[in-house]
């Protein structure tokens, strides 16, 4: 087992280093194009200013001479060797705020956001999926089972619209639009979170209750269930116990797949919400054509994603005693 | 039961088995998942408004009428108008074109590349299938409506952009599943028998192989539509995807829909309401679609299992 976490922790690097050549050649395609909207926007259209800001932004050098200052195996225009291997990601070049600076303010509200989706998806997903396998092919699951993908058809975008417009319209109410610190205010922090974590947590729990009704369904046939029943235990300590036990398993895996997911919605929500995290520093960053800021947030979501699937197969290690990594 | 369906298939003339094929599992459908049934309705409806979108809205999708600026529901504009007294309902009616089209290009697009790196990756193997997956885990590791985001940004927002970058960003995810069903099919006889008679790759793969993996192949593409759909309108709504006159569902939501949301609701109730009405009803006939066509899902022995199986009979 140890040797396994080390070995998928090694295959990590290399798979690291293609991901930074992946983002960092995606994002910066076009190269130039910022000096043009910079300029648009501080009204200068001398040719000696374009030069000078192509050098200070280090534009002017060869993609690759940009690629190797960025990831920190070349000197910077200073001098200096300072890039992704140094934990440093570049200066925003639109705010001129260095990126680990902007994600560390940032982070904690798309990690809360994230959890509290995902908490809710749990407690959505787990009690469906159950009652709907326990009483496969009658009204109550067709009625669990409409309820789930209606979770999934509604788009995260326009439930939170509703949210916001509805009470506001029948009742007058506005839910707070004002990030508060959990550390300052937990109860106003919780009241702003939980409108926004309900609206994601929905489109992941649609998933996680089909994923739980298809394996309880599955657990459901096995001998073992059989046996069970057979020796007259009570139907609570049947699901419960024996059945729900063993479907959770590949639900865990489930969970795990759903956190690219879970990313994209944190983009989308915290737009709607108007929460200050990570997604919206993306799509902010990806308007101005903020280049190490784009490619700064997509490493550090990237990043995230690749542990999160190692802690998942783990988990599922842990779990399932037959599983055995070697 | 069984038996009329022999002889059915026996008399009939060359040809007719494959539309039997259809007709029967039509009729499966319509016995066996009224839920399905439910969504082929609202998924045929979907394309027929989307294809004559312009007999049936009533007033052009960019028709001004300055005296009517966010004029509320009445008799003649049933939905009410928006901002610049547009007809909300047409431009629902003629956003419904434009999920058609995204859903449809995009969900080909994305299936027809996922069959060939799956086939390819899956059925030649080896060192080339190890590389093509490890490009496909670091793909994963990028969302998908992120890397869309970027692109787009970059390349600029239209209906084809949209298409291409959606139809490349699921159908390179989705080879994982055409994949793994190359390489349950690769290990049969037949494949064996074809490669010993010296048939080339590709006729290996287009005609022993291909055939095979159909029901996965359209599993993937009933489920990729709704996905593509909402993915479409998520970018329109952020503002990376089918730029504003053009009525897309999801960018009738931004910009103005949210200027305006409180002084004219809705100017953002209906597109939404249409678009989820829509997801939710092909979201509903691709899984019985699904439940249909992967004999795995249907109902089993045991306690729970049997009584399922004595239903349908």
């Amino acid at each position: 087992m140890r040797n396994y976490i080390i070995r998928r922790l090694l295959i990590l690097i290399p798979t690291l280093l293609l991901l930074t050549l992946l983002i960092f050649f995606l994002v910066r395609l076009v190269p130039g194009d910022i000096i043009d909207a910079m300029m648009a926007a501080g009204g200068v259209d001398v040719e000696l200013d374009r030069t000078l800001l192509e050098r200070t932004l280090g534009l002017d050098a060869p993609v690759i001479v940009q690629y190797g200052r960025w990831m920190g195996v070349v000197p910077q225009v200073e001098g200096n060797f300072s890039g992704v291997l140094q934990g440093n990601l570049g200066i925003s070049w639109w705010t001129r705020v260095s990126v680990v600076e902007l994600l560390t303010l940032k982070w904690p509200v798309t990690l809360q956001l994230g959890l509290m989706a995902l908490m809710i998806a749990q407690l959505i997903a787990l009690p469906i999926g159950m009652f709907s396998a326990l009483r496969q092919d009658t009204w109550g699951d067709y009625i669990g089972r409409s309820f789930a993908i209606l979770c999934i058809s509604v788009p995260g975008f326009w439930l939170g619209t509703m949210v916001i417009v509805m009470p506001s319209i029948w009742w007058g109410y506005m839910p707070p639009l004002m990030l508060v610190h959990f550390t300052e205010d937990p109860i106003g922090n919780l009241q702003m979170f939980i409108i926004p974590a309900i609206v994601l947590g929905m489109a992941l729990g649609g998933m996680t209750m089909r994923m739980t009704r298809t394996m309880m369904l599955e657990v459901l046939r096995q001998d073992y269930i059989r046996t069970a029943w057979a020796k007259g235990l009570r139907e609570r300590v049947v699901t419960l116990r024996h059945a729900l036990k063993n479907a959770l398993i590949p639900v865990v895996t489930v969970v795990g797949l759903q956190v690219p997911v879970l990313i994209g919605g944190t983009v989308i929500i915290e737009s709607i919400f108007c929460l200050p995290g990570m997604g919206r520093l993306l799509v902010d960053g990806t308007l101005h054509r903020d280049e190490p800021l784009v490619s700064g947030v997509m490493l550090v979501f990237a990043v995230g994603l690749m542990l999160t699937n190692i802690a998942v197969d783990l988990t599922y290690a842990y779990l399932d005693p037959r599983v055995h990594y070697k | 039961m069984g038996n009329s369906m022999t002889d059915r298939s026996s008399e009939g003339v060359a040809g007719a088995k494959r539309h039997s094929q259809l007709v029967s599992f039509l009729i499966r459908l319509a016995r066996e998942k009224p839920l399905g049934t439910v969504g082929a309705v609202i998924t045929l409806l979907l394309l027929l408004v989307g294809i004559f979108a312009n007999f049936i809205a009533p007033y052009g999708m960019n028709e001004i009428y300055m005296d009517s600026l966010l004029a509320p529901p009445s008799a003649k504009f049933w939905l009410g108008a928006d901002n610049v007294g547009r007809d909300v309902l047409s431009r629902v009616i003629f956003g419904a074109r434009i999920s058609v089209i995204v859903g449809l290009g995009a969900s080909v697009l994305a299936t027809i590349l996922s069959l060939i790196i799956g086939l390819v990756s899956g059925y030649i193997g080896g060192k080339l299938d190890l590389i093509v997956q490890r490009i496909v885990d670091i793909w994963l590791c990028i969302p998908g409506i992120i890397f869309a985001m970027i692109v787009i940004s970059i390349i600029g927002p239209g209906i084809w952009q949209v298409i291409v970058v959606l139809g490349l960003s699921w159908g390179i995810g989705g080879s994982r599943i055409i994949r793994s069903a190359v390489i349950g099919i690769k290990e049969n006889v037949y494949v064996a028998a074809a490669e010993a008679i010296g048939c080339p790759t590709t006729r290996i793969l287009i005609r022993h192989i291909l055939p095979n993996i159909m029901a996965p192949t359209i599993i993937l593409f009933t489920t990729r539509v709704p996905n593509v759909i909402l993915a479409e309108a998520s970018l329109s709504f952020l503002g990376f995807g089918i730029p504003p006159p053009a009525p897309s569902w999801g960018g009738m939501l931004s910009g103005s829909g949210r200027t305006y949301m409180f002084q004219a609701p809705w100017m953002a109730i209906w597109p939404g309401l249409a678009l989820a009405s829509v997801v939710y009803g092909i979201n509903m006939f691709g899984d019985a679609v699904r439940d249909l066509l992967d004999p795995r899902m249907r109902g089993g022995t045991g306690r729970y299992g049997a009584k399922a199986k004595k239903k349908p009979k």
